[in-house]
């Protein structure tokens, strides 16, 4: 239970499917005061207490369970090296693979719970396969795709068939104080927002060329090239125009010799995308269906083959912009929820 | 249910219950200068002299307070920052190293934001202050100390400190001694004046009077700079408008626990023993932490490390059974950190974080004691399991 609305409101719905339900508010920060508040699944001393409150009006017990420690270096560690490594990575993703379905399930098992319920926008069916939420704009099934079938079978998403709006009416109708508190998208561990302030005070400064894809030609400097993501046009302070006044966009990053490589924005259209670290629904072979590079982002229908550990996706139109270090996530499209079929880590991508 | 954590705090016995309701129906503020409050002013001088009475205080030593944080806080901050006004500027604090926070974390402010040097003493492996400690730092330092601070009985371990012996060796340097007594009335004797002790520091929810009322005794010879301003009710050291049914309450409470000290530790010992036996029992790796029971350790007190268990996962499946227990570690964001107590004993981080502290009290019987050990072997079974994650 974060203190956000939507974990209250799934564990209330838990309880009321007849399930013995403890609340659990993982304590994710060192020091409580450094993280966001309001942030989703993250230990500000408000989120707690409005955590408590919720499970109080439920009645359910309540802890507190510090995670901190596993959570920074699982997380946040983790986070600060695939930046460092010149890849874009998903802190959610990372923190459900490997603390709500492997720390706190971990734990929740050997204590002697069935399973982890969480307020995450999902389905899951009887077959235990992980479908898109019913509301498209709060679907949250491309950060838990990367959970396998043995994790999935020991979770619970009671809030897949309703909307945002739904949970929000639910909350008040039950007298849950969280009923109003603002969603937030914004990286837990970062207090201010500030991605790129947070990564210069972690890796320090770097400075490096910022150079041309087509002529080689060094065009300006960076403080460090890790406060750059594939696709990004915004911030680059170029001061020579492209020779066509065609605007530039960071097309790679190559951290080996700290370079920062931009070029014309066709260059980032991507028809194939390849990953590693596969979690797969089914025997490896070829298959049809919807890929999703990013949160948030449009699904793309392409030809996905996973074999001996990677996963390759021919996409039917080009996508621009893929950013090593997200997922690729593959969905069956159908009427009762987008099928997850499988994720993996995106690793490159080509023309 | 069984509730086996009376030292956080303690039902209400049913004679304070019934003074407080009585007096809480009548109107009455005991500095006014009408009937009404000089009824409610009686009311508060009897109770006085009662607590006085019971234990080993003149009245005027009594003074009021909201609780054992607020009586600790007084007389930390209030003894230090008099003393250090005073012509030679002693700006020593000396205190145990297993103090309550009430009294820690005021002593940690003192030298964060008023300039005190801090001593903190050591204990030995059963939690017990090292009288020569005290000793070779007065003798170091003596002249500079402001005042010394020791508990008269640990809240999680239950170990009893050489409080006569650590408060004769304050008064031979001239220095004033305090005592955190909050655990230790009711539960074993404690007399003021015969301790030695320049200020003590007693709370009533921990001895069957309500929350939020106390006292500390403070000689009359030492100075307290007050924490609160204002009215100036309390002997001038401490303001607020009395809570004439609390202290009423209070007064009451006290006066029979004193009383019945002697019969309900030995009634509590026993069943004590009886919990630590089964306890053992049941557990064969179960370490007593603490004192060995005795004279030295608090009749209602057990304390033990579950080794390769963690004491939150204790917790949590005992409370799913009915059964209330603490860890003893204080939480920031509900977050449990190592004790500092078994830290200071000893102990490294996973023994601290694998303990459990249950305690007894007045309405503690066998039955309780059945309840825990019908749901401590398979708890212990579990929280071993998640502790090797
Ligand atoms: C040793 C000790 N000192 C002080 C306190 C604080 O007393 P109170 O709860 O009345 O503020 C407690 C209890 O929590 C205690 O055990």
């Amino acid at each position: 239970m974060s203190g956000g609305v939507d974990s209250a409101v799934a564990a209330a719905r838990a309880v009321d499917a007849g399930h013995d339900v403890t609340g659990v508010h993982l304590a994710l920060a060192r020091n409580p005061q450094t993280y966001r508040t309001g942030a989703r699944g993250c230990c500000t001393l408000e989120d707690s207490r409005d955590a408590r409150r919720a499970a109080d009006v439920i009645g359910i017990p309540f802890y507190v369970w510090d995670m901190a420690d596993r959570f920074h270096h699982d997380v946040v560690e983790d986070f600060v090296a695939e930046y460092a490594a010149g890849r874009t990575p998903n802190p959610c993703v990372r923190c459900n693979e490997k603390i709500k379905f492997a720390a706190l399930l971990d734990r929740a098992l050997a204590l002697g719970f069935d399973a982890v319920v969480t307020g995450h926008h999902a389905r899951l069916d009887e077959a235990g396969r992980l479908r898109r939420s019913v509301d498209p704009a709060k679907d949250q099934s491309y950060v838990l795709a990367v959970l396998t079938a043995q994790q999935l079978a020991h979770a619970l998403f009671p809030l897949g068939d309703s909307t945002k709006a739904q949970v929000r009416a639910e909350a008040a109708r039950r007298g849950l104080a969280v009923a109003d508190k603002p969603d937030s998208h914004d990286i837990c561990f970062i207090a201010d927002g500030d991605t790129r302030g947070f990564l210069r005070q972690r890796l320090g400064a770097a400075p490096g060329d910022i150079v041309d894809a087509t002529t080689g030609a060094v065009l300006g400097q960076h403080d460090g090239a890790y406060a750059y993501t594939v696709g990004q046009r915004r911030g680059l302070r170029l001061e020579h125009p492209a020779p066509d006044g065609a605007r530039r966009y960071v097309l790679s990053i190559t951290p080996v010799n700290n370079t920062v490589t931009v070029g014309p924005g066709d260059a980032l259209d991507m028809s194939t995308v390849y990953g590693d670290r596969p979690v797969w629904t089914r025997a490896d072979g070829t298959v049809r269906g919807e890929v999703q590079l990013r949160a948030h982002g449009e699904a793309t229908p392409a030809t996905v083959d996973v074999s001996s550990g990677q996963l390759r996706a021919e996409l039917d139109q080009p996508v621009r912009g893929v950013a090593a270090g997200q997922a690729i996530v593959v969905y069956q499209p159908d009427p009762g929820g987008d099928i997850v079929l499988g994720s993996a880590t995106i690793t490159r991508a080509a023309a | 249910m069984a509730y086996l954590d009376h030292a956080a705090t303690t039902p209400m016995l049913p004679e304070a219950l019934d003074a407080y309701l009585a007096t809480a129906r009548v109107a009455g503020n005991a500095s006014s200068l009408h009937a009404d409050g000089r009824r409610a002013r009686r009311l508060v001088e009897e109770a006085r002299e009662r607590i006085g009475a019971a234990l080993g205080a003149r009245p005027s030593e009594v003074i009021f307070t909201g609780g054992g944080t607020e009586s600790d806080n007084l007389a930390v901050k209030g003894v230090f920052w008099a003393r250090r006004a005073g012509p030679a500027g002693r700006r020593r604090v000396v205190a145990s190293s297993v103090e309550h926070h009430a009294v820690m974390d005021g002593v940690v402010w003192l030298g964060e934001h008023e300039g005190a040097e801090l001593t903190w003493l050591p204990v030995d492996r059963t939690g017990r202050v090292e009288v020569e400690a005290l000793r070779a730092e007065l003798s170091a330092h003596g002249d500079d100390v402001a005042l010394v601070t020791t508990m008269w009985a640990n809240n999680e371990v239950g170990t009893v400190q050489p409080v006569a012996e650590l408060a004769a060796l304050a008064a031979e340097h001239g220095v004033p001694y305090h005592t955190d007594a909050v655990q230790a009335v009711g539960q074993v004797p404690v007399d003021f004046a015969g301790s030695g002790a320049a200020a003590l520091t007693v709370t009533g929810h921990k001895l069957g009077g309500p929350v939020g009322v106390g006292a500390l005794l403070l000689s009359r010879d030492v100075a307290a700079t007050p924490l609160l301003h204002g009215g100036g009710q309390e002997r001038d050291v401490r303001s607020g408008t009395l809570d004439v049914p609390g202290i009423v309450a209070f007064g009451v409470a006290v006066e029979a626990a004193v009383k019945t000290q002697q019969e309900h530790a030995s009634r509590l010992a026993a069943l004590r023993d009886e919990l630590v036996a089964r306890v053992q029992a049941a557990v064969p790796e179960a370490v007593l932490n603490g004192a060995p029971p005795g004279a030295g350790r608090l009749p209602g007190n057990a304390h033990f490390g579950f080794p390769g268990c963690e004491g939150d996962a204790l917790l949590l499946l005992l409370d799913a059974q009915g059964i209330a227990c603490s860890t003893g570690s204080a939480c920031s964001a509900g977050v449990a950190q190592p004790s500092h107590v078994l830290l200071a004993m000893g102990a490294d981080e996973a023994e601290a974080r694998s303990s459990l502290r249950l305690t007894l009290g007045h309405t503690s019987t066998s039955a309780d004691i059945d309840a825990l050990i019908a749901a401590l072997p398979g708890a212990v079974g579990r929280a071993r399991r998640a502790g090797k994650r």
